[in-house]
């Protein structure tokens, strides 16, 4: 009983933290509530006994995710911008209809900790019985994460990966729009358009660039 | 993004070996209570990204490279799929831990366990410092200088 009255609280806090960061206009308090808001979520977690989740929760949602917001927002301004239309019909109307199917999606699931819920009857139950006698790994979310389910977790480390790779291409200034590229010098460019305009740092540029495959090139020669 | 408080720097320089450890300890306890590769991998990137905020990020380029730290990325993948191959070699199928130890499988689901979290930890970490380096260092001037001399 206590548990539910933990949780009910911790939702409520939940649904205030939100509805705080929708409101508020400057970016920083809403980054910060949002971290908060990951907190709150991982100490419902706890209290669902899934601590693993929470654990991850408390890291990446409360801890990295609130840094790299704030580290992105260095370059943004401080204060978000009005919006010009508000015909908030449309959202309204969206929102309502992705409630009512998700309070009606709730209301065919078993009961919470059921012990008859199809979760708790598959092969949930071969995973408790084997993972501490079996293989004698006692976090049975350990066994299920890296044995059981090993492929899944293959994919999910090369998502993290894929990622990285992503922004890494994205935002390492490696790739340059025409727009970012103009008030600076000029980067690399094809070496047609450099002989058109026969800028005097281009210029030099190449000429390091021919100079050192030279010397690349005496050297393959050597070896 | 840097800070001259003295708070601040000292309790970086005491709170950054404590941080690793205590993630090395999620990374490598997970078999026991929980945490895990993803979790630790966090806690150790959360170190480093401590130390960048506080002492400044050409401080931060100079500890942990970010060429190098791209490069590690991969190694992590490469670490997690090698177990697979490894256990391919032994005679089992991919990602078979029990062929990794023939006499004891539950000793060999151990240790494959342990490597592929291993694997994990090292992806997520430096995933996490190269988003940092590039939400952090984006549009820096320096760092595109660094990046061209490379």
């Amino acid at each position: 009983m206590t548990s539910v009255m933990i949780n009910i609280a911790l939702v409520s806090l939940m649904v205030v933290v939100a509805v705080m960061v929708l409101r508020t206009r400057r970016l920083i308090p809403a980054i910060v509530m949002t971290g908060a808001y990951s907190l709150i979520s991982a100490a419902m977690f706890v209290n669902l006994d899934a601590v693993d989740v929470a654990f991850t929760e408390a890291a990446v949602g409360a801890g990295i995710s609130t840094v790299l917001l704030l580290a992105a927002m260095a370059r943004l301004p401080n204060e978000e911008k009005p919006l010009k239309n508000n015909n908030l019909i449309a959202p309204i109307m969206v929102v309502s209809i992705t409630g009512v199917l998700l309070v009606t999606a709730v209301i065919y699931l078993p009961p919470f900790g059921a012990a008859d819920a199809p979760a708790h009857t598959h092969i949930a139950p071969r995973f408790l019985a084997e993972s501490d006698a079996k293989l004698h790994i006692p976090n049975v979310v350990t066994t299920v994460l890296a044995s059981y389910r090993g492929f899944d977790t293959l994919g999910e480390t090369i998502v993290v990966f894929a990622a990285g790779l992503g922004v890494l291409l994205m935002l390492s200034g490696h790739t340059k729009t025409a727009s970012s590229t103009a008030p600076q010098k000029p980067a690399v460019k094809s070496p047609r358009k450099v002989s058109k305009k026969q800028s005097s740092k281009t210029k030099t540029a190449t000429s390091k660039k021919e100079q050192s495959q030279k010397t690349k090139a005496k050297k393959g020669q050597a070896s | 993004m840097m800070s001259d408080n003295a708070v601040f720097r000292v309790c970086t320089k005491v709170l950054f070996a404590p941080i690793i450890v205590y993630g090395l300890y999620v990374q490598f306890h997970g078999d026991f209570g929980p945490g895990g590769g993803f979790q630790a991998g966090v806690i150790i990137a959360a170190a480093f990204i401590l130390y960048g905020l506080v002492f400044g990020m050409d401080a931060l380029r100079r500890l942990s490279p970010p060429h190098i730290v791209a490069m590690i990325t991969a190694l992590g993948v490469l670490i997690y799929a090698g177990v697979g191959v490894a256990s391919m070699m032994l005679g089992g199928s991919f990602l078979d831990y029990n062929a990794l130890d023939a006499a004891d499988p539950a000793h060999g689901q151990h240790i494959g366990i342990i490597l592929v979290e291993f694997g994990v930890g090292v992806t997520v970490t430096s995933v996490m410092l190269t988003l940092f380096f590039a939400f952090a260092g984006f549009g820096d001037p320096k760092a595109t200088q660094e990046e061209g001399r490379q």
